[in-house]
């Protein structure tokens, strides 16, 4: 078994978490076009969505726009470095251990999946080798979160307000503290690109 | 700042890092003593969703940590009730993943309809929207006059209101497109009356439902079933207790009987995968082949 497969074959070290809401359709492609393989991070997508969507249409759109693997998680499924995974419509998606769980608990801010349920797991578990994305969007959903996920020693970058479709999820983050920097879709994905080149899972980055 | 055992965990190959040690620990003396005392087990349930309902538990009762919520659950057993109903009521809707109602409609139901008489059961009914939108599917279908269905929780407070058959008024629109996206005949609103902000279902639909507690991690299997349904409920169970509830349902399921899942929810990678033949692999339904 060659480096990368045993690397695909154990759970990921490292883990970025992306929330979005209103225009994280628009955004996600930005984003997700800036990472390649190898990435040394699980990449984690909640996107607010409505709960009959379907789970493949997405899946198959922001898996045209990147060249790492996208999924739609199941119940159970195992966290891989380097792929990419979709919360799917109405359950939230908990990062649990080695494994993702879902729950159908009540919606979070109106929204299920929720953006705080997801960056709350995740930090719990991966805490400084977590790096936590908000992007636009019309509610607070995600704001607790990013204050947990800064507790815990986590990076956060936010999308710049002036550059979304709906400024008030960036804002609400940005309200809760310090971020690692504010920029738009495509800066945030160079920015990540460089974390997921890091040899060192939450090794300082350039 | 979080590290010591739980980020060397992580680094050296893969195995689940401890969120926060102290809490972890606290988390586990929280449901060892549960157990002990109420000999309800959670100590197998999923780690994540589990600790999340075990804090808004705490947080409603005005506690700051897991080991104040132990203390108050131990010497108080209402506040135990209202843990139990936390961890027992899944926030469901009728008709939900209307897909799934359809592929019931046009791939299960010729299956059943070959039986003179149908036992179903319903695992973990909660407050019973699966239970009364499955048994309008059935009245539906012709096929309800035959049917026993067992709709069973843990919560006995949960089956009280599944009886009632009461929702709330505000869900009937939500509740009436999934009935008609699930393929519904008739006119929603004809299944209930209002009254006082809730929608009463009709009793009738009631009548060939036993509604009864089992607890699907220690009770014993009951009967043989041709169809069992249990959605969105082994997700708050981690891994091997899911395989040991599904070893509980390949006891209970007639030869060829139907086993139905949650949207997300898959037999691969489970201990029975291999006695089951997909009937339709995108809504989760199975069919028992050994």
């Amino acid at each position: 078994m060659n480096a990368s497969t045993a690397a695909a074959a154990e759970t990921a070290t490292s883990m970025v978490v992306i929330g979005a809401s209103w225009g994280g359709m628009e955004a996600l492609p930005l984003l997700l076009d800036h990472l390649d393989p190898p990435f040394s991070a699980a990449v984690v997508i909640a996107l607010h969505r409505h709960p009959r969507s379907d789970d493949r249409i997405l899946v198959s759109m922001l898996g045209g726009s990147s060249a790492l693997p996208v999924h739609d998680v199941g119940d159970k499924d195992p966290i891989h470095a380097g792929h990419v995974y979709v919360a799917p419509p109405d359950y939230h998606l908990l990062v649990d251990g080695d494994v993702f769980s879902l729950s159908v608990d009540e919606p979070v801010h109106f929204a299920r999946p929720s953006v705080d349920v997801l960056f709350e797991s995740a930090a719990a578990v991966y805490g400084s080798r977590l790096t936590a994305v908000v992007l636009t969007g019309a509610n607070d959903d995600g704001a607790a979160g990013v204050a947990c996920v800064r507790a815990r020693g986590g990076r956060i970058f936010v999308q710049d307000p002036a550059t979304a479709v709906r400024p008030e999820m960036p804002n609400a983050a940005l309200a809760t503290g310090p971020t690692d920097g504010v920029g738009d879709p495509s800066w945030i994905g160079s920015r990540l690109s460089r974390v997921g080149r890091s040899a060192t899972p939450g090794a300082e980055v350039p | 700042m979080s590290g010591g055992p739980g980020a060397a965990a992580l680094l050296s190959g893969g195995a689940a890092a401890e969120p926060d040690d102290l809490e972890s620990v606290e988390m586990a003396l929280l449901l060892e003593g549960i157990h002990r005392h109420y000999s309800f087990d959670f100590r197998q349930y999923a780690p994540a969703s589990l600790r999340r309902r075990l804090w808004r538990r705490a947080h409603a009762e005005g506690l700051a940590t897991l080991s104040g919520l132990q203390e108050r659950v131990l010497h108080d057993p209402a506040c135990m009730e209202r843990l139990l109903l936390d961890l027992s009521i899944n926030v469901t809707a009728m008709f939900r993943d209307p897909t799934f109602y359809s592929a019931l409609r046009e791939k299960v139901v010729p299956l059943l309809r070959t039986y003179p008489f149908l036992r179903i059961w319903a695992a973990g009914c909660s407050t019973g929207e699966e239970v009364y939108s499955l048994a309008i599917l059935l009245r539906e279908e012709g096929l309800y006059e035959r049917a026993r269905i067992y709709a069973t929780d843990i919560n006995e407070t949960v089956l009280e209101r599944a009886v009632a058959g009461v929702f709330p008024l505000a869900s009937m629109k939500a509740y009436t497109e999934n009935y008609m996206r699930a393929g519904g005949q008739r006119s929603f609103s004809e299944y209930y009356v209002s009254g006082y902000g809730g929608a009463r279902f009709d009793p009738a639909l009631a009548e060939n439902i036993v509604f009864a507690q089992h607890n699907l991690v220690s009770d014993r299997s009951f009967n043989e079933f041709h169809l069992i349904l249990c959605r969105n409920v082994m997700i708050y169970f981690a891994k091997p207790l899911q395989d040991q509830v599904h070893s509980l349902f390949h006891e209970s399921l007639a030869p060829s009987g139907v086993l139905c899942l949650g949207h997300k929810e898959a037999l691969r990678h489970t201990r029975h995968e291999a006695d089951y033949g997909e009937l339709d692999r995108d809504e989760r339904i199975y069919r028992r082949r050994r």
